[in-house]
């Protein structure tokens, strides 16, 4: 390491440091920032010695990551990681400066981000999910993100990819590549109305996508998730995860296909994907002073929410959804009413959050009666029920768990939640 | 009303469901556009109506029979085909003006029932000219908390929600805004946003618009209806409303706060 790269190092790590001494959150993203102010070749310094995962798509990126890395783990290998969903250049950095040595770096990076630090970070594998609709007010459009992952891999073809092969936009990027694509089924649809490539109305059937203008469709693949069970290479591998709901079987099978082209052998890699039962907090129980448990999802964005709903439906609960709309969650909250929270019928509900009258309102023109208490931590006590979900956008998630953790420390802990890396 | 109580300009009969058309939700939806029309469902039910949502599907034409047509907002690819779908179905919709039914029309769908729209590139995307309005693609986007001093022919209250879009939209002479814009863009132009024409209302306000001004919703209702509506309890959405508008008029250091506070993760 030379001189100058040490330094930057060092003053990011004090930063870091003292930002979580501050309480501000895991420090990733700020130490980073200091970093990259000091060199701005830093990404391609720390990079070099490490073999290069990326992963990105709109929702699951973290949990890919976390994955893919502990299928790394579980062969002894050193891996560094992003876990803490510090996601931009800067947590991106932060995560290289922590290997010891040559290793893996398994990275998830922000979808818009991903251009900037591809470049820098020469990737062996490149993991991409899905692409939706997220955070509108400040990134727009669905199509225009396909597009620069699409010009990227133009720019690569060499690029080896494992790529969701039942997203039209996914697939439009992935397509100049060299792609092992998994078809993961049908999902949300809500963003993809139209041909990345023509413009004209996408059909849809059970297969998946195929367009009727300039047949772009769904690529041709023997490796699908069927229920729980992944086909991949010809065999049948049962996924039994640890994890809730559908949306994580998704994410394992993209992760074993991942672990797989990195020389993992595909039932460890099930393996050691089944025993992860938290994500950077994520989907963590706590126990709270009553005696009840709480379970917290993240959901960041319409195709997220609908998956959370869809799991919470089945489950006896009490649910708080806590709704903020700060820069990092969107600062319109017009998707509320693309969501069906009409699936929630049946459940105590509460509306929490800076933004929970828009929930109240949304849930009234659902024929769903809440209780509206701003304070998450409140609501959660004063809701009744045997348990307690919270479903909870971006920054309402982070300072919950935080809360949770220290209330939880009181009473046994369900499960003890991770700590940032 | 769908049936035989059309027709008669002030209102479309007395039986049958009201229909509150969703026009391509998939293309001109981008923007929780579906909860203007379970508002109108909802508030039409709460009073004793027989309402339904009706979809109109990407690619199918436009039928002539629905009692509400909402033209939601949409990304630039959407936008141009489902402008072809308007113009395909562009003497349905008049026609069913003509007997009484009511428009929405938001963001893109403004646009698009204005007479036309030049996209960045240049592009001309023809609208179907239910109103005298042209838009051309501007920069900054204009991203935010909108608050309009409606109309007073309207009888409305001050109209609350958030906009974004790089729209800059020129009314005709003598089309009339929905009204003054107080805080944020609007149209973009003279201060102004949105369009009103007889059964018709545009504007760029997202939140969406009809959750956030039950007044708006109503005024709609009444034009289909062709009658005074009994008022609905309302706690929750003018908690809603009193929020939204206080958090709009910061100004100075406490706007500066907010943004602050908001930028945090
Ligand atoms: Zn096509």
């Amino acid at each position: 390491m030379r001189v100058r790269t040490r330094l930057a190092v060092g003053a990011g790590t004090i930063a870091g440091h003292a930002s979580r001494l501050a309480g501000r959150g895991a420090g990733d993203q700020i130490s980073g920032r200091v970093m990259l102010g000091v060199d701005p070749e830093l990404i391609a310094k720390l990079a070099r010695d490490q073999r290069v995962v990326l992963v990105s798509a709109t929702n699951g990126k973290t949990t890919t990551t976390r994955l893919i890395a502990a299928a790394l783990e579980a062969e002894g290998e050193p891996v560094v990681s992003n876990v803490t969903g510090a996601n931009l250049t800067s947590g991106v950095v932060s995560a290289l400066a922590r290997a010891r040595g040559p290793g893996f770096a398994v990275l998830e990076v922000d979808e818009r981000v991903l251009p900037r630090v591809y470049d820098a970070l020469r990737p062996e594998l490149l993991v991409l999910g899905n692409l939706s609709r997220d955070q509108l007010d400040r990134f727009g459009e669905v199509h225009v993100l396909s597009d620069r992952w699409r010009a990227l891999l133009a720019a690569n073809p060499e690029q080896v990819v494992v790529a969701n092969a039942s997203d039209p936009p996914v697939v439009w990027a992935a397509a100049p590549a060299r792609t092992t694509w998994l078809e993961l089924g049908t999902g949300w649809t809500g963003d993809s109305a139209t041909c990345p490539q023509c413009g004209a109305l996408l059909g849809w059937n059970d297969r998946g996508f195929a367009c009727p203008n300039c047949g772009f469709c769904t690529p041709e693949t023997a490796h699908r998730l069927v229920g729980n069970h992944l086909e991949l290479d010809g065999a049948t591998i049962p996924l039994r995860i640890a994890l809730p709901g559908r949306w994580n079987v998704d994410n394992a099978a993209l992760a074993i296909v991942a672990a797989t082209r990195l020389g993992v052998r595909a039932d460890d890699a099930a393996l050691a994907v089944a025993a992860v039962e938290s994500v950077a907090g994520r989907m963590a129980t706590y126990t709270v002073p009553d005696g009840r448990t709480v379970r917290v999802l993240l959901a960041k964005n319409p195709a997220g929410w609908l998956e959370v709903l869809r799991y919470v439906q089945d489950v006896d609960t009490a649910v708080v959804l806590a709704v903020n709309a700060h820069v990092a969650d969107g600062k319109d909250p017009s998707w509320l009413w693309d969501v069906p929270y009409e699936l929630l019928a049946g459940h105590a509900v509460a509306a929490a959050g800076e933004r929970a009258l828009d929930v109240a309102v949304r849930l009234r023109y659902a024929g769903i009666d809440c209780l509206v208490e701003r304070d998450v931590m409140r609501a959660v006590a004063r809701i009744d029920g045997p348990s307690v979900t919270v479903i909870a956008s971006y920054t309402q998630f982070y300072g919950l768990s935080r809360r949770l953790a220290r209330a939880s420390r009181a009473a046994r802990p369900a499960s003890e939640p991770e700590r940032p890396a | 009303m769908t049936g035989t109580g059309r027709g008669t300009g002030t209102g479309r009969g007395t039986e049958s469901t009201l229909r509150v058309g969703l026009v391509y939700p998939e293309l001109l939806g981008t923007y929780g556009d579906r909860g203007n029309a379970l508002v109108l469902v909802e508030r039409a039910r709460w009073r004793g109506f027989d309402a339904e949502l009706v979809e109109v599907a990407a690619g199918d034409p436009i039928p002539d029979s629905l009692d509400v047509y909402l033209f939601g907002g949409g990304e630039d690819d959407p936008q141009t085909m489902a402008a072809s779908g308007m113009r395909a179905s562009a003497n349905a919709v008049r026609r069913a003006i003509d007997g009484g039914a009511v428009v929405l029309a938001v963001c893109a769908g403004f646009q698009l029932i204005g007479t036309g729209y030049v996209d960045a590139g240049g592009e001309v995307i023809e609208g179907i000219g239910l109103v005298d309005a042209r838009t051309v693609a501007g920069a900054p986007r204009l991203i935010g908390e909108v608050i309009v001093e409606p109309e007073p022919s309207t009888g409305l209250p001050t109209i609350t929600g958030f906009e974004n879009h790089g729209g800059r939209t020129k009314l005709g002479p003598g089309v009339r805004p929905l009204g003054r814009v107080t805080r944020g863009g609007g149209n973009g132009i003279g201060a102004v946003d949105g369009a009103l024409a007889p059964n018709i209302v545009a504007t760029y306000l997202h939140g969406p618009v009809l959750p956030r001004n039950p007044a708006l919703a109503d005024l709609l209702l009444t034009w289909v209806t062709g009658g005074p509506l009994e008022p609905l309890p309302s706690v929750l959405e003018e908690a809603l409303r009193a929020e939204r508008l206080a958090e709009a008029r910061l100004t100075g250091w406490r706007a500066r706060a907010r943004d602050l506070r908001l930028e945090r993760g």
